[in-house]
């Protein structure tokens, strides 16, 4: 079914934070449990969404804006190894010092080396999901430097000894009492009958927390939502200044960018500052954009490093149909319209990419082998299309779903003997309705099946799979008679 | 094989040889249609939305207006103010003070490159005019001069405008989140207090 007109790259490295450890429908359950968090996250999504939508609508030219972001990726992606190269050379040229990673462990082993010929036992960090993604905080932990997640709701994350849930606002599932409650635990010399779960005073917290980590921070690692290969641009775009201390303060910088966030020209940037900030937190502009051009003698780090990671991105540009997958820009949009992620929110997907967008990214970067917890995920949706209309890039997330699914289920055959429930299923019906009798006698038995059924549910408990499917579904009444019966009653032989 | 060439490599079998680079379509809105005035209204009207103070110095008292808003204290200004902008008692910053200095300094006074109205964006480039990054990261208050000549009304005009390769901060309003329930806090870790001075 996958039409790999290229040699597909390998996957992303087991140890890359992108598989959960039990399918989605096991995960989802869990979290369907936990009214608390429906609550949190049925409120936050319904905020957001509204804000997207004010913003969205005062622009005239969206429709524009979104077809110009979608051809600027599908482009850059055309001419990916030329771009890279170009990046490079002009990272190089104005002082900075350009790595290549295959995977996640080869990036996380550099970032660790850097960090530690600069001799730091900790570092700061701007909220970044490649950083995420290879699981950079556990790597540097093991070899014995502290990372600083500075982002307020990646700090909640870190504190908790949680992981994140949502792209954006990692933090999602967490309402503001207990926020505060883990605020009292983890952060010293907070008074607890001073501190109240207000917005701004927990934010004034962190704040106060924070500071003293940036005045005396030697290295700070970020991740780049754009790089621009024509000038050798890095673009960071955030809203609580954290980005600013971490890109400005430490005299070295480590920056972590997939090789997917390439960007041809500085002129591309007009585009995308427009669409991003509007489809993720809801503003016509965030608060700070950062960019920056390998180094600027007396502002800013002096020493300038810019790790490029495929981590299973030539796997999925292999697919052209796929392909799109790597246009996102991590707005989130698509979490938020989501009816299925704001039901179970992010950590039923098990992937640091949750929602629509991670359905279809993770399964493509680590690949589906018939049995990994992932194969679930292209089913983790009801193809409703709401995140396709939202999205910025217009990457068509339902028709690549569909496509997955198709993907799993050859997959599925390929590694089982034994055909699925579901295909043995499809291959009796298509044995019924390949011959015309046989499908007229089929119509009649069912209807022998009406009097096990009592208002929608069957009488008698079914066996499996069968009791799966009717767990949270009625059975539709069949009618007195079959459509060919009606037909033959009321036309006679007038066929 | 290094990773640099394998990493290309992959990237090359991937798309195969037939890869085809569409021409972006660019019919979106690249300039806008407002008067210089109706810009100037326009910025004010988002910056306000943002929390940020405006104070109208159009009239020419730009030392006045910045004496009425700095605070008691030690303040610095970026080294490439006009010194006829500067009300006196304000600092010149040399491009010594550290993180920690500048911790401890009461607020800061820089110019401006770009404004962008449509969304209340305003740019710093690192010239001698807006100072160096950390100069208006760190301390609490940042005064911004924007010259109303300076003001576009597209994000495409503004971009336009901008020197690349110099490290630039755009700030839309003062340091912000939304991470807890989605509710908007201003003040986090850059400035709390963004002070627009419009000339």
């Amino acid at each position: 079914m996958s039409t790999f007109l290229g040699m597909p790259g390998p996957p992303a490295s087991p140890d890359s934070d992108l598989t959960g450890t039990r399918p989605f429908p096991a995960a989802a359950r869990d979290a369907l449990g936990n009214s608390r968090l429906r609550r949190n996250l049925s409120n936050a999504t319904g905020i957001i969404r509204g804000k997207r939508a004010n913003v969205v609508g005062e622009v005239a030219d969206w429709e524009e804006l979104r077809e110009a972001g979608a051809a600027i990726k599908a482009s850059a992606l055309a001419r990916l190894p030329a771009l890279l190269e170009q990046l490079e050379e002009q990272v190089t040229a104005r002082g900075g010092v350009v790595h290549w990673a295959r995977d996640a462990d080869e990036a996380n082993r550099i970032v660790v080396d850097l960090a530690r010929a600069k001799d730091a036992t900790e570092v700061v960090k701007v909220k970044s999901m490649a950083t995420q993604e290879i699981a950079l905080n556990e790597a540097l932990e093991a070899a014995g430097i502290t990372p600083i997640e500075t982002d307020l709701a990646e700090l909640i994350v870190q504190l908790a000894h949680d992981k994140p849930s949502h792209i954006l606002v990692p933090a999602i599932h967490r309402g503001r009492a207990e926020i505060r409650e883990i605020f009292l635990k983890r952060m010293p010399g907070l008074d607890p009958d001073l501190l109240t779960d207000e917005p701004a005073q927990l934010a004034a917290a962190a704040r106060a927390y924070l500071r003293e980590a940036f005045l005396r921070a030697k290295v700070a690692v970020s991740g780049a939502n754009f790089g621009v290969a024509e000038t050798g641009t890095l673009t960071v775009v955030e809203s609580e200044g954290n980005g600013r201390m971490c890109l400005t303060l430490p005299e070295t910088l480590i920056t972590v960018m997939g090789i997917e966030k390439v960007l041809p020209t500085w002129r591309d940037l007009e585009v995308f500052l427009q669409l991003l900030p509007r489809s993720s937190t809801g503003e016509r502009m965030n608060p700070y954009t950062s960019t920056w051009t390998g180094i600027t003698p007396g502002d800013g780090p002096q020493e300038f490093h810019l790790v490029l990671l495929d981590n299973g991105r030539t796997r999925v540009l292999a697919d052209p149909d796929g392909r799109s997958a790597l246009h996102c820009i991590r707005c989130s949009a698509c979490l938020n319209v989501c009816p299925v992620y704001e039901r179970t929110g992010g950590h039923a997907y098990g992937s640091v990419y949750p929602g629509p967008i991670g359905a279809i990214l993770s399964p493509q970067l680590t690949g589906m082998t018939g049995d990994s917890p992932n194969d679930s995920l292209p089913y983790a949706s009801s193809l409703c299309g709401a995140c396709e209309e939202v999205c910025p890039v217009k990457i068509p997330i339902p028709a690549q779903l569909v496509r997955l699914r198709a993907e799993h289920t050859e997959a599925h055959a390929d590694s089982h003997r034994i055909p699925s429930p579901e295909a043995a299923s499809m291959r009796a019906a298509a044995w019924i309705m390949k011959d015309a009798k046989r499908f007229a006698r089929a119509g009649r038995s069912a209807r022998l099946s009406r009097r096990g059924m009592r208002r929608g549910r069957p009488a008698i408990p079914l066996p499996p799979p069968l009791s799966g499917w009717v767990a949270s579904r009625d059975v539709p009444d069949l009618p007195d008679e079959t459509f060919r019966e009606w037909w033959a009653r009321t036309r006679g032989d007038r066929s | 094989m290094s990773a640099r060439d394998e990493v290309l490599r992959r990237v090359r079998d991937a798309l195969g040889p037939d890869a085809v680079a569409p021409e972006a379509p660019r019919t979106y809105a690249t300039t806008g249609s407002l008067t210089a005035a109706e810009r100037v209204d326009l910025l004010v009207d988002r910056l306000v939305d943002y929390r940020a103070a405006v104070v109208d110095a159009r009239d020419g008292g730009v030392a006045a207006a910045l004496r009425s808003v700095l605070p008691q204290g030690q303040v610095l200004h970026a080294p490439g103010l006009p010194q006829d902008w500067l009300p006196g008692g304000t600092e010149p910053d040399d491009g010594t003070p550290g993180p920690r200095e500048l911790d401890t300094i009461a607020g800061v006074v820089t110019g401006s490159v770009t404004a962008i109205a449509l969304t209340g964006t305003i740019v710093l480039d690192g010239s001698p005019l807006c100072g160096r990054r950390s100069l208006s990261l760190v301390p609490d208050l940042h005064v911004c001069i924007v010259r109303t000549q300076d003001i576009v009304e597209t994000v495409p005009e503004g971009l336009a405008r901008l020197e690349p390769t110099r490290p630039l901060t755009l700030i839309s309003g003062p340091s912000a989140t939304s991470d807890i329930e989605l509710n908007r806090v201003e003040g986090v870790h850059g400035p709390r207090t963004l002070i627009v001075v419009l000339v």
